[in-house]
């Protein structure tokens, strides 16, 4: 285990209770310089998960909160004509941050949301002409209501693909929950949690999740799974090839996490899940198509 | 697939292209036989081709029941009323050939295209009935290229292949099954004579060295390039003037015509004494329809070519007529004794004369007879005359008139070595000395390349041997006394200026040229060496060499290299259809490792990562925990850790396994 990287989970750990293998995917996408989607029920953590990462890691952090109403220039800044200046001038908007928590990404627009995950995607944002780079590290973290939900506009198909990662937090377990009942309240907690990382480590590590070697024989691994999903016939497509990047990419990150410098299948099947679950679309919901686990469980390891 | 609809066109089961395509590989393929079959069936070959090639463009329907019957019933005629049969060599081929163009015309279906394809295959097995040339075998190897990948393209569905990439299909695989021919050329036990008979009608006009010799209706030879037959020495090689190649020995002269007269095989055998340096030879004779085998005077009688006899004229007879070419190895001694004594009945022979045949030449022994010459006198007497007054060598003489002795003696005075040897030993029989005339050939040219001599029927020759007491018989070469140059040289240098041979026999010309012509002549020296004489005898020769004899060994043999030929084959083909893995050895370093665990049931899943597996393992048999987590750290380095193979990590694993199977042993054996 890094001992950088895992004194900052544990930091981690300390806030957001029973969740070691969240915060680790979390971190991991993190590392991967990927966005991570969190779709539960509210009231599981997920914006604590936001704070305690931000605050642990020594980042800027910004929450949206997204609505209905809410429109792209709420996300990324408008310019406003200043009378003592006599010129317009550029007030960015929440999206300037290293952490961006979008709450309730589903509540709004699809015109609101293309605006966000554009920016995600470009790691940039064109403003009346103007383009403006994001800071670095930049790290999205977007929450979202499970799609049954009233009053909901899902994300389509291929806005999924700009998040690395999906997780869902699920209730703590009982003694994690029991814990949270008798300590502290968490957001206090946060106030005096002292920073493990700064931005420039941050930014090294993740330059060195792309030097994470991966072996032939792990590469065949990915392939035989990415395959498995294409062949099957309970999905609409298979894993796309920058799916199968991605895959490598998180793996990469979780081994760093774990502190080691090359791919092992553990790797690729602990990040699985989290990376091919909202990629890959079943022809009938719930029926026919494999979870992420069967998958791995079918896939031999060549 | 039988009832397919009428409607049916050339493009639903072969593309219109595709089909030209064919057409132009069936013509490349019936292209040599052309030559061989009546013009007009090549006729109708010709436009049964061309009316598929434009029903194929325009989509025609192939003809009725009706037609196609008409058509074949017509073939057969056609081919009976050329040949009067319609199987043998000749005609079984030409109807071979008009059935596989009339299979054309009901060529509507992927089955009618495969036949044709195979018809298409076994067409191009009939031209080595015909010729075994090396150009026929290079011709028919372009011609199963073309035709493979014509069943390559057949068998292609959707659009046509593009010609070049079919074509380096079909040079492949025709390139995959030359191994295999070539063993099963050498190692097929061989039969006495072709494989299958060649009929009897096979080359019914061949020119080369007749059984008749009439020298006065000739007047113009007409010299031919063509191969007799090439001559390897084995040592000293005689010069030209010694190469007497003996052939026919002919005994009867009806005042015209030689021919031969006396029982080839008579019970008396030949008596010889030889001497002087033995001349070793190996000779491949092309085939000549007859039974002659030429030697040099003379062959030794206790070392005669295998299959052969010795005639009692001293010539040697193959037991079979010599139908395809044939390798033979002899030994001459250029000086010897041949019937020292001479029985009546041979002596009659060799003295009768027709008793009113030119008088004039009778006249003239009878005159030298009385003059109390002896016979070696009188031999040389004729030598002179013709020596010293005016005879000329020419290859086109004078026609010659009722008595043909007397009028070349007397009268023209012009002709070639028939001439002079019939005049000659007409001369002789007249004062009474036994004599004869000898054909065969004279010299040879040398291959420079090949180191070979060449012998072509523009050598042939004619002499005689007159039989003198006690010496036996003496060759004795009228034409040498007028044109020298015929014995010492060749036939070119005899020849007058104006007179001179047709371009293709000229030996001196461009050096350039002649090289080639020398090195073509090798290489089908070799062919005919190696290859066409490759026969039971040879195959023998050269298996025994390394210890192949019998049947038995052969067919063995043959069976166990296409046994291993095609199980290494299976072999690779199985090798490339698996997956990798096998050669990845910390894989199987792993996997051997873990088979002392899969004993007691504990088996790692498909899709279990190692480590998953190894904590499992270390759950179940805690004893193994250490080893077992070490074999996996071992694995995981070994296998996963570089992009490339590592050799240290791998030795590592390979400890790590060691010592797991120690462990495992170690703990086992209590219980």
């Amino acid at each position: 285990m890094n001992p950088e990287l895992q004194g900052a989970l544990d930091s981690l750990g300390r806030i957001v209770l029973g969740k070691d293998r969240q915060l680790r995917l979390a971190m991991a996408c993190l590392l991967a310089r990927g966005h991570l989607l969190i779709e539960d029920v509210p009231g599981v953590g997920k914006t604590t998960l936001a704070l305690a990462l931000s605050r642990v890691l020594g980042l800027a952090f910004q929450r949206v909160q997204f609505t209905s109403d809410l429109l792209p220039a709420d996300i990324l800044g408008v310019s406003i004509f200043e009378r003592d200046h006599g010129h317009f001038r550029f007030h960015p908007g929440p999206i300037f941050s290293q952490v961006v928590l979008a709450d309730e990404i589903n509540r709004a627009s699809p015109k609101t949301q293309s605006a966000l995950l554009e920016a995600m995607e470009e790691r940039q944002v064109s403003v009346e002409g103007a383009t403006r780079g994001l800071p670095e590290p930049f790290f999205v973290l977007a929450t979202q209501n499970p799609a049954d939900q009233i009053g909901v506009f899902p994300l389509p198909e291929s806005q999924l693909d700009r998040f690395l990662m999906r997780l869902s937090m699920g209730f703590p377990p009982r003694a994690a929950e029991r814990a949270l009942l008798l300590e502290e309240d968490r957001r206090s907690m946060l106030a005096h949690t002292e920073p493990v990382l700064d931005p420039e480590r941050l930014l090294a590590l993740q330059a060195e999740v792309g030097k994470v070697v991966t072996a032939p024989a792990l590469v065949d691994y990915l392939l035989a799974l990415v395959e498995y999903t294409r062949r099957h016939s309970g999905f609409k497509q298979g894993l796309s090839p920058r799916a199968g990047l991605a895959l490598r990419r998180a793996a990469q990150a979780w081994a760093l996490v774990d502190g080691r410098h090359s791919v092992i299948p553990e790797d690729v099947q602990a990040v699985f899940p989290a990376v091919a679950g909202h990629r890959l679309l079943p022809v009938e919901r719930e029926r026919g198509a494999p979870t992420p686990e069967a998958i791995l469980n079918a896939v031999a390891i060549p | 697939m039988a009832t397919l609809p009428a409607t049916t066109t050339a493009a639903t089961y072969l593309h219109t292209a595709s089909l030209l395509r064919f057409l132009a590989v069936m013509l490349l393929v019936l292209a040599p036989h052309f030559a061989r079959i009546p013009w007009g069936e090549t006729l109708a070959i010709l436009a049964v081709l061309a009316w598929r090639a434009e029903a194929g463009r325009r989509r025609w329907r192939m003809p009725g029941k009706l037609v196609r019957g008409t058509l074949t019933i017509l073939a057969f005629a056609g081919v009976w009323w050329s040949y009067g049969r319609i199987n043998g060599q000749h005609a079984g081929v030409a109807l071979l050939l008009i059935m596989v163009a009339l299979k054309l015309t009901e060529m509507d279906q992927r089955r009618d295209v495969m036949v044709t394809v195979f018809l298409l295959y076994f067409v191009c097995v009939t031209h080595f009935l015909f010729s075994q040339e090396i150009w026929t075998l290079a011709y028919l190897l372009l011609a199963t290229v073309a035709i493979t990948a014509t069943l390559i393209e057949a068998n292609h569905a959707g659009e046509p292949l593009p010609p070049a990439l079919s074509l380096r299909r079909g040079g492949s695989l025709v390139l995959q099954a030359l191994p295999l021919m070539l063993l099963m050329f050498v190692l097929f036990p061989r039969v006495p004579g072709p494989l299958w008979g060649l009929p009897s009608d096979s080359g019914a006009s061949r020119s080369g060295l007749s059984d008749k010799m009439s020298p006065g209706d000739i007047a113009s030879l007409i010299m031919s390039d063509e191969l007799a037959f090439r001559v390897r020495f084995d040592g000293t090689v005689p010069p030209p003037r010694e190469r007497y190649w003996r052939g026919p020995v002919f005994w009867d002269f009806d005042g015209r015509e030689w021919s031969e007269g006396m029982p080839a095989l008579s019970q008396n055998p030949v008596v010889l004494e030889v001497g002087g340096e033995p001349l070793r030879y190996e000779v491949v004779l092309e085939p000549h329809r007859a039974l002659w085998l030429f030697a040099i005077d003379v062959p030794d009688p206790r070392q005669l070519p295998t299959e052969s006899r010795m005639a009692m004229d001293g010539r040697l007879l193959a037991e079979r007529v010599v139908r395809e070419r044939l390798l033979y190895k002899a030994v001459s001694y250029p000086r010897y004794r041949m019937d020292g004594e001479l029985s009546d009945r041979a002596r009659r022979a060799a003295t009768r004369l027709p008793r009113d045949a030119n008088p004039r030449a009778r006249a003239l022994a009878e005159r030298w007879r009385a003059q109390g010459l002896d016979d070696a006198a009188i031999v040389q007497a004729a030598l002179s005359m013709f020596r010293q007054q005016e005879f000329f060598y020419t290859l086109k003489p004078p026609l010659l008139g009722r008595d043909p002795v007397d009028d070349f003696l007397f009268e023209t005075r012009r002709g070639f070595c028939e001439h002079y040897s019939s005049a000659f030993t007409s001369l002789m029989r007249a004062a009474g000395i036994p004599a004869r005339v000898v054909t065969g050939y004279l010299g040879g040219r040398k291959n420079e390349v090949g180191e070979h001599y060449v012998v072509r029927q523009s050598d042939a020759h004619a002499w005689s041997e007159v039989w003198l007491p006690d010496q036996g018989w003496l060759r004795v070469d009228p034409t040498g006394a007028v044109a020298p140059n015929r014995v010492e040289q060749d036939l070119g240098s005899a020849l007058s200026l104006e007179e001179s041979l047709p371009l293709g026999l000229r030996r001196s010309g461009v050096d350039a040229w002649a090289r080639l012509q020398a090195s073509w002549d090798l290489a089908n020296a070799q062919w005919n060496r190696w290859v066409l004489a490759y026969g039971p005898e040879l195959q023998e020769e050269i298996l025994g060499k390394i210890g192949l004899t019998g049947w038995r060994d052969l067919m063995l043999a043959l069976t166990i290299s296409l046994a291993t030929a095609v199980g290494l084959f299976g072999l690779l083909a199985i090798r490339r259809a698996l997956p990798a893995r096998n050669q990845d050895q910390a894989l199987a370093a792993w996997r051997r490792a873990l088979k002392v665990l899969a004993r007691d049931g504990l088996l790692q899943h498909p899709g279990e990562g190692p480590r998953a597996f190894a904590s499992r393992v270390a759950e179940q048999r805690p004893e193994l925990a250490l080893a077992m987590r070490r074999l996996v750290e071992s694995y995981l380095a070994a296998r996963y850790r570089d992009a490339q193979p590592d050799a240290a990590a791998l030795l590592g694993l390979r400890e790590a396994a060691r010592g797991f199977a120690h462990a495992a042993r170690r703990k086992r054996a209590p219980t």
